[in-house]
């Protein structure tokens, strides 16, 4: 059991796999699940993703997190 | 698993795919497994409410660091189910209560999942992108009636500064819209092209130059089913694509586990 198996090695950028895990992706709604419902789930995390990034762009290149090579 | 814990869903499969899964971790860095029901199973892990509870995940979303992880282990996790066989990507953030809700999702759609599955089998996604430049002097050229003209017309008006200004203007918006106008139609035949050897297609929305970090405009933003036989020749027409117009930025993305084409696979609760 290895945990370091996963066969990726593709450089993903977020803003890519954004539109795909927060607009793709099966919706499954209904009393069963617990999350907030999809539609607003996408709306706001977009909405704050963009005010996220005005606030990195703001501050210094350094402040910029290890994972968002690709911006 | 314990109180306090909820189900994350990441992807369903084929129940006799799921022994080749590989050992994985996932959003919680919690070990993932699968939930069993009739011949399917879903890919799952239990998280802890203290991430994960509603108000709480409403918050670590707004975190771009958190959505960042979150996403990239939500994608890992899909992504290794995707290399063994056909797979549905769930939507991120899709969580239940306990391992018997999930039975009850995969019972009451199973023929859902079954017939996505198997339009899914052997094909992935790729993502094009295309951007124009508008102030590639290419572009530029083409689209205004060429910068000499319209410095010439403004010289010789009659009128002084003042319409030598309004001719510029007015030079500008109708270079504008001839550009708009170009992007436009070479976005419709690049998809037209690219349609020609997919399978499906989705458009996707324009991403957001703050989010993408590119200036020039985003023309198209588009996902393709594609044939594994068929892959070679995708990316053939993509490399095309790139360099067939002056000022015209194509990028390809993928494979991708087929996210774009399981959202109007017609799962979904009444």
């Amino acid at each position: 059991m290895d945990d370091t198996a996963l066969p990726l090695e593709r450089p993903i950028a977020l803003v890519d796999l954004l539109d795909r895990v927060l607009a793709g992706g099966v919706v499954v709604t209904g009393e069963v699940t617990l999350c907030v419902a999809d539609v607003e789930l996408v709306r706001v995390s977009l909405r704050l993703l963009l005010s996220s990034v005005s606030a990195l762009a703001a501050g210094s290149a350094d402040s910029v997190p290890g994972g968002l090579e690709a911006w | 698993m314990g109180e306090g814990c909820a189900v994350w869903l990441y992807a369903v499969i084929r129940d006799d795919l799921r022994e080749r899964l590989p050992s994985a971790r996932g959003v919680a860095g919690e070990r993932v497994r699968t939930v069993v029901e009739g011949n399917l199973a879903a890919v799952v892990g239990s998280v802890g409410q203290r991430d994960f509870a509603a108000e709480q995940l409403a918050r670590n979303l707004e975190d771009l660091d958190w959505l960042a992880g979150a996403a990239r282990a939500h994608d890992a996790v899909v992504a290794a189910a995707a290399a063994c066989g056909p797979v549905v990507p769930v939507r991120l953030a899709t969580m239940f209560g306990h391992d018997d809700a999930v039975r009850g999702l995969l019972a009451a759609r199973r023929e859902d999942f079954r017939a996505t599955l198997d339009s899914l089998a052997g094909r992935s996604e790729w993502g094009v992108k295309a951007y124009l430049d508008p102030d590639e002097p290419v572009n530029a050229a083409s689209a205004h009636s060429g910068p000499a003209l319209s410095h010439g017309a403004a010289e010789s008006a009659p009128g002084g500064t003042g319409s030598a200004y309004l001719l510029r203007r007015r030079a500008e918006l109708a270079a504008r819209r001839s550009a708009e106008n170009s992007a436009r139609d070479w976005a419709q035949q690049m998809h037209e092209r690219l349609r020609r050897v997919s399978t499906a297609s989705r458009l996707l929305r324009a991403q957001d130059p703050k989010l993408s970090g590119h200036k020039a405009w985003m023309v198209l933003n588009a996902a393709y089913l594609v044939d594994e036989d068929r892959v070679e020749r995708f990316r053939a027409v993509v490399e095309e694509l790139i360099g067939w117009q002056p000022g015209l930025d194509v990028e390809l993305t993928g494979p991708w586990p087929p996210y774009s084409f399981a959202v109007s696979a017609g799962v979904r609760d009444g």
